[in-house]
């Protein structure tokens, strides 16, 4: 019994542990941010990597995800003869909820656990410590930049996946379907509200970048120095990041349309 | 891998980016409606609103010239006051203009109709509409209907 308390407390105690670890991590990138501006070729190298390598996987997702969307919004709305706010349902589901999450979701796969196992193994293999010994800031030098540029690329890539998915539900339900071309796209535009839809989405995808960027540096850093604790690492990025992304999502989404 | 190489693909990422971020605005938000430019603020109080919203739009014989920017209630008119922001250049509605609040479609979004009249003044910023019509409630009209069919 008292075992199990002392479990609670310790368990308890390691989390907050690792909380202040990782804003103590967050603030030294911060101050660390300038070194972003000087040295702007390691961004845009980070930004390739993250970023660019990631465009593949969010645009083939966007458009299945807006031809599903344009097959089940049909098959939904043409029981109530409504088939023509087709285009407002794709749009809006994509622009609000879909667009960011499920691009958060794939960035946390496809550049979060990347961004881990690289950290991860420039600890293993004492990079980090040997650019220190060359008074060379590895915030600086490694995780200023990749924060920066997953931070930046998330939004580009959620804009995407929303644009590409919008298209998608044009081919599926304009193409396929039959609904009038003109009409998805006037449906779409009477009920999509620049500043209350796809502005909420955009800063969604920015906090979602954020804060999946900010694990997966973290874990990097924080990665037991052998195989297996990279190995650990990568899938608590992916875990911790998905869990925190569908989160956030729901705090967000009553912040922004639940008044 | 060149830098050169590397610079060009995160210029074509950032490009696509604002590319799909301007396709949002474009085709799929109603952003060129905020185009509004000036617009002048006039005032109606009706009984009942029923589901009228702020940015609900303003119609004249259906065409679009300005939003409803606020609605409350009124404690000391016992009536709820919806201020219209109507865009400048439709400057010449006459001072007896009509307003009333009509549904598109059986259950599709309320909105203002605006119904001109005929005075030679015009309404002016500030200046409060004084016909009004108020939003048919289905349950009301269902009453009445009711009732004519016990009477008969």
């Amino acid at each position: 019994m008292i075992d199990a308390i002392a479990w609670v407390g310790r368990y308890s105690l390691n989390a907050l542990t690792v909380l202040g670890r990782a804003s103590m991590f967050l603030l030294r990138i911060f101050a660390a941010l300038d070194a972003v501006v000087r040295r702007f070729g390691l961004t845009v190298w980070q930004v390739y990597s993250v970023g660019v390598r990631s465009l593949l996987i969010v645009v083939v997702s966007g458009l299945f995800v807006g031809m599903v969307l344009g097959y089940q919004g049909y098959i939904t709305l043409v029981d109530f003869g409504a088939a023509e706010a087709l285009g407002g349902v794709v749009a809006l589901s994509l622009v609000r909820e879909l667009g960011p999450v499920v691009t958060a979701l794939l960035f946390a796969g496809r550049a979060g656990s990347a961004l881990t196992a690289e950290i991860g193994l420039m600890k293993t293999t004492e990079q980090l410590s040997a650019m220190e010994m060359m008074a060379v800031n590895p915030y600086r030098r490694v995780f200023a930049p990749r924060f920066v540029a997953g931070f930046l690329s998330m939004p580009l890539l959620a804009a995407m996946f929303s644009a590409v998915g919008v298209m998608g539900g044009y081919i599926v339900g304009v193409g396929l379907l039959g609904v009038d071309s003109g009409a998805y796209f006037s449906q779409m535009q009477s009920v999509t509200d620049w500043n209350e839809d796809v502005l909420s989405g955009v800063i969604k995808s920015i906090v979602f970048g954020f804060v999946v960027t900010w694990i997966a540096v973290f874990q990097g850093m924080d990665a037991t120095p052998t195989s297996e604790g990279i190995s650990r690492a990568t899938t608590q990025t992916v875990v911790v990041s998905s869990l925190a992304v569908l989160g956030l999502d729901f705090i967000l989404t009553g912040l922004m349309f639940g008044g | 891998m060149k830098m050169r190489f590397v610079e060009l693909a995160v210029g074509v990422f950032v490009l696509l980016g604002v590319a799909a971020l301007f396709y949002l605005a474009v085709q799929v938000s109603n952003i060129t409606e905020y185009r509004d430019g000036d617009t002048y603020e006039v005032t109606a109080y009706f009984s009942n609103v029923g589901g009228l919203r702020v940015r609900a739009p303003v119609n004249i014989s259906g065409v679009r010239v300005g939003r409803v920017s606020d609605i409350h209630y009124d404690p000391e008119a016992f009536e709820a006051k919806v201020t219209l922001a109507i865009r400048s250049e439709h400057d010449y509605l006459p001072a007896d203009t009509q307003a009333s609040i009509h549904t598109a479609g059986l259950l599709g979004e309320q909105f203002v109709a605006l119904e001109p009249g005929g005075d030679y003044d015009t309404l002016q910023d500030g200046d409060q509409i004084l016909f009004t019509q108020s939003a048919v409630v289905l349950e009301n009209l269902i009453g009445r209907f009711m009732t004519n069919m016990a009477d008969d």
